[in-house]
């Protein structure tokens, strides 16, 4: 946000969420959901901006928004790559897809590159058990894994990005 | 000719847009065949499919088409010789995945264009809800339902119209109805399917319980990790509106109920109803304290129903064919038919809708084809995280909510997932616990607490820490779950462990005082080696191991590091001499 008393496009497509949601607090998943869509992640200024628009407190927003898994306090990197670790998944071996995963990028679950270009988030299900192990990164889902198939595909990202780079 | 493209979730995931692309992309004016889509047909195991329809007749099935094969259908059906590509045909085997199933609650599904109304009221779409508004008084519906023997199949398997009956009898002018589509159970997806698939089944049945139970607002609260189901709800209630069967005096009658959907954020808990009711309302998803049940004082404290996806979208058949027709299908106690999710190691996997009162045996090996790779089955995984792993030996047990349940698993919302002799049971316990521990919303100590303690304990067991003792542990801890917690995810909670010991004690056994995996997955309990006298040097592990771990000159036998080594077993899979060892 910028200092001045003025409103970015951010902020506007916000407070249009905000006037469709009423300012109820009985909303505030969707708001937060909006708000989410909107910045990639809910920053604090927002958080306390939306509990002053709701007219409850920062603490209840709060708890709303590390309570669901959905919602994420820092940004995330521009692939977000959510690992199925659901049941078919984790018969299938999703454990070995995430050590190959984890080893390649030098991260953990819930971490992001330095260079800004992956995060990693594991979750519950993605629903396509029969092509387990999946993961998604962003909305594209890759099935039936294995630890050199999603380090490939980890690969094909990165050379598209220094390929899009030089161009 | 028409060509149909199966564009549901998992469709997708293998690539069944790319090949709906393609061959649209070969299309010109002079082709007189179309191209269109539909939901999921349940036949995970084979996408990307395409059906070949002659007006409403299905004349081939395609199977694993890719965008790569779609000149040679564009030709193939220009010419009309369908056999020029007979070796993209369904097999029989295949076949008879479909032809075993009886189905209701998945009656479009892969048939219905799921994004046109039209598609659906051409299939007796809606003609339940207008015989009911115009035909029936709410009690007489809550009659056939309680006929029917319908009852809940989100898990807890409690009659519905029981339910319907409860909120129709609260007093109180402002009630809610409202559809449970937050399919947490790691492993289930039929419930997305439905909605993917089949968005006005589940309007239709909503809004047939809402005069019922005389609401106002039906609302349904779907996961946030359904997108495509979002999509295609979202657009159903548009379409649907746009036609009266939304918004105020429903097809002209006196009957008006607004339709609604709120995207949940992710918290496995918000299953339960009363913390789904709390999400509803803008909070954390924690449970309430029962009574008040929602049927006196649910949603904004009024008079409020869930049921879940399938359970909706098995009303519209009742009320058309009867509630006997129905009844006439199942057990004493289970009626009608039920969904399974229908995964794991097994080989035909999918959705698979069957009366109840057939034995697992039969999903698995008669439906699903038996094991992949054809390797011994050792269980099953029903009920997800609230339920439980039923041996080999009790395979014959019949689908049923009380059979299943004295073997200490449950129905649940019917997630099957199939375990091989490489699956470690206690590894299968853990998994579940660091899915309970994580997903409790901590209202509970018990469950709060209880779950981590667990969880620790599994933890070192399976890393080769395990302590005389502690399966007793475990099961101290997991009775004063199923005492102290307030919801029933909470009081289930520990029946993955209580189960894998009461059936694999053995393993437990092993894994504390050899210091052994029998199925060896345990990595911390393995190690790899390579048999030097049977290695040939051929170099494939050290080319496909993840970690470099590998390291050997060609045709000279070839070593791995067990510092690198992350124990993934690519090297035995790629071996073809049989020269890895695990110990």
């Amino acid at each position: 946000m910028c200092e001045c008393s003025c409103k970015d496009e951010k902020m506007l497509t916000l407070d249009e969420t905000l006037e469709k949601c009423g300012h109820d607090a009985g909303n505030l998943i969707t708001i937060l959901q909006s708000a989410q869509e909107i910045y990639g992640y809910l920053p604090a200024e927002i958080i306390y901006y939306v509990a002053a628009q709701t007219g409850i407190s920062p603490a209840r927003v709060m708890g709303v928004a590390t309570f669901y898994s959905q919602f994420r306090l820092e940004p995330v990197g521009k692939y977000l790559i959510m690992l199925c670790k659901g049941t078919a998944c984790h018969v299938n071996g999703a454990g070995v897809i995430e050590t190959a995963i984890c080893d390649e990028l030098g991260i953990k679950d819930g971490q992001t590159t330095e260079d800004g270009l992956f995060s990693l988030k594991t979750v519950a299900c993605l629903g396509c058990c029969s092509l387990s192990p999946v993961m998604m990164i962003n909305d594209e889902a890759y099935g039936s894994l294995t630890p050199n198939k999603a380090v490939a595909i980890l690969n094909d990202y990165r050379s598209r990005e220094e390929g899009g780079a030089e161009a | 000719m028409r060509l149909v493209v199966g564009q549901g979730s998992c469709g997708v995931a293998a690539g069944a847009g790319k090949t709906y692309a393609a061959i649209k992309a070969l299309m010109n004016e002079n082709d007189t065949f179309e191209l269109g889509s539909t939901g999921c047909i349940g036949m995970c195991f084979l996408e990307p499919i395409i059906d070949v329809y002659e007006g409403d007749e299905l004349v081939k099935r395609l199977v694993h088409v890719t965008e790569d094969h779609a000149a040679a259908i564009v030709d193939a059906v220009r010419a009309g010789e369908l056999d020029r590509i007979s070796n993209l045909f369904i097999s029989d085997d295949d076949a008879s995945f479909l032809e075993q199933q009886t189905r209701i609650a998945l009656r479009n599904c892969g048939i219905i264009d799921p994004t046109d109304i039209g598609s659906y009221k051409a299939r007796d779409g809606y003609k339940a809800l207008e015989k009911v508004l115009k035909t029936m008084t709410p009690e007489e519906v809550i009659e056939e339902i309680k006929v029917s023997g319908l009852a809940g199949r989100g898990g807890a398997g409690f009659p519905t119209w029981f339910k319907w009956n409860a909120a129709r009898q609260s007093k109180g002018e402002e009630k809610y109805l409202i559809c449970n589509a937050d399919e947490g159970d790691p492993g289930a997806f039929m419930d997305r399917a439905v909605i993917e698939s089949d968005p006005h089944t589940l309007i239709e049945g909503m809004l047939i319980g809402a005069y019922a139970i005389g609401a106002s607002e039906a609302i349904v609260y779907v996961r946030a990790e359904y997108p495509l189901a979002i999509i295609n709800l979202n657009n159903a209630i548009s379409q649907a509106r746009a036609e009266g069967i939304i918004g105020k005096n429903i097809m002209g009658t006196d009957f008006s109920c607004e339709f609604r959907y709120m995207a949940g954020a992710g918290a496995f808990v918000c299953g339960e109803e009363t913390a789904l009711i709390e999400s509803l309302e803008g909070k954390r998803g924690m449970p309430r304290l029962k009574p008040p049940f929602p049927a006196a004082a649910g949603y904004k404290m009024k008079p409020s129903n869930i049921n879940n996806v399938e359970t909706f979208a098995n009303v519209a058949w009742i009320i058309l064919n009867g509630g006997d027709k129905f009844a006439a299908m199942g057990t004493e106690t289970s009626k009608g038919t039920k969904v399974f999710a229908l995964t794991g190691k097994i080989k035909r996997g999918g959705l698979v809708e069957i009366p109840m009162g057939q034995t697992l045996r039969h999903v698995i090996f008669d439906i699903g084809g038996g094991i992949r790779d054809d390797k011994k089955i050792k269980a099953v995984q029903m009920g997800g995280p609230s339920g439980g792993c039923i041996p080999e030996h009790l395979l014959d047990t019949v689908i049923d909510y009380k059979a299943l349940g004295a073997t200490g698993a449950i129905m649940g919302s019917g997630g099957m997932v199939v375990m091989n002799e490489d699956t470690c049971m206690v590894g299968m316990a853990k998994f579940f616990l660091d899915f309970t521990s994580k997903e409790s919303c901590g209202k509970c100590v018990h469950c709060r607490i209880g779950t981590k303690r667990m969880l620790e304990v599994l933890t070192r067991i399976v890393e080769g820490n395990g302590r005389e003792g502690d399966v007793e542990l475990l099961e101290e801890l997991c009775i004063s779950i199923k005492d102290g917690a307030l919801c029933g995810l909470g009081q289930t909670a520990p029946n993955p462990v209580l189960t894998t010991i009461r059936y694999f004690r053995d393993e437990y056994d092993a894994h504390i005082r050899e210091k052994r995996c029998p199925a060896g997955e345990c990595r911390d309990l393995l190690t790899f080696t390579i048999d030097a006298d049977k290695c040939k040097g051929c170099t494939l592990c050290a080319r496909n191991c993840p970690a470099a771990a590998i390291t050997g000159q060609v045709k000279t036998p070839h070593v791995i590091d067990n510092e690198k080594c992350i124990k993934c077993g690519q090297c035995i899979k790629n071996c073809k001499f049989g020269a890895v060892q695990v110990m």
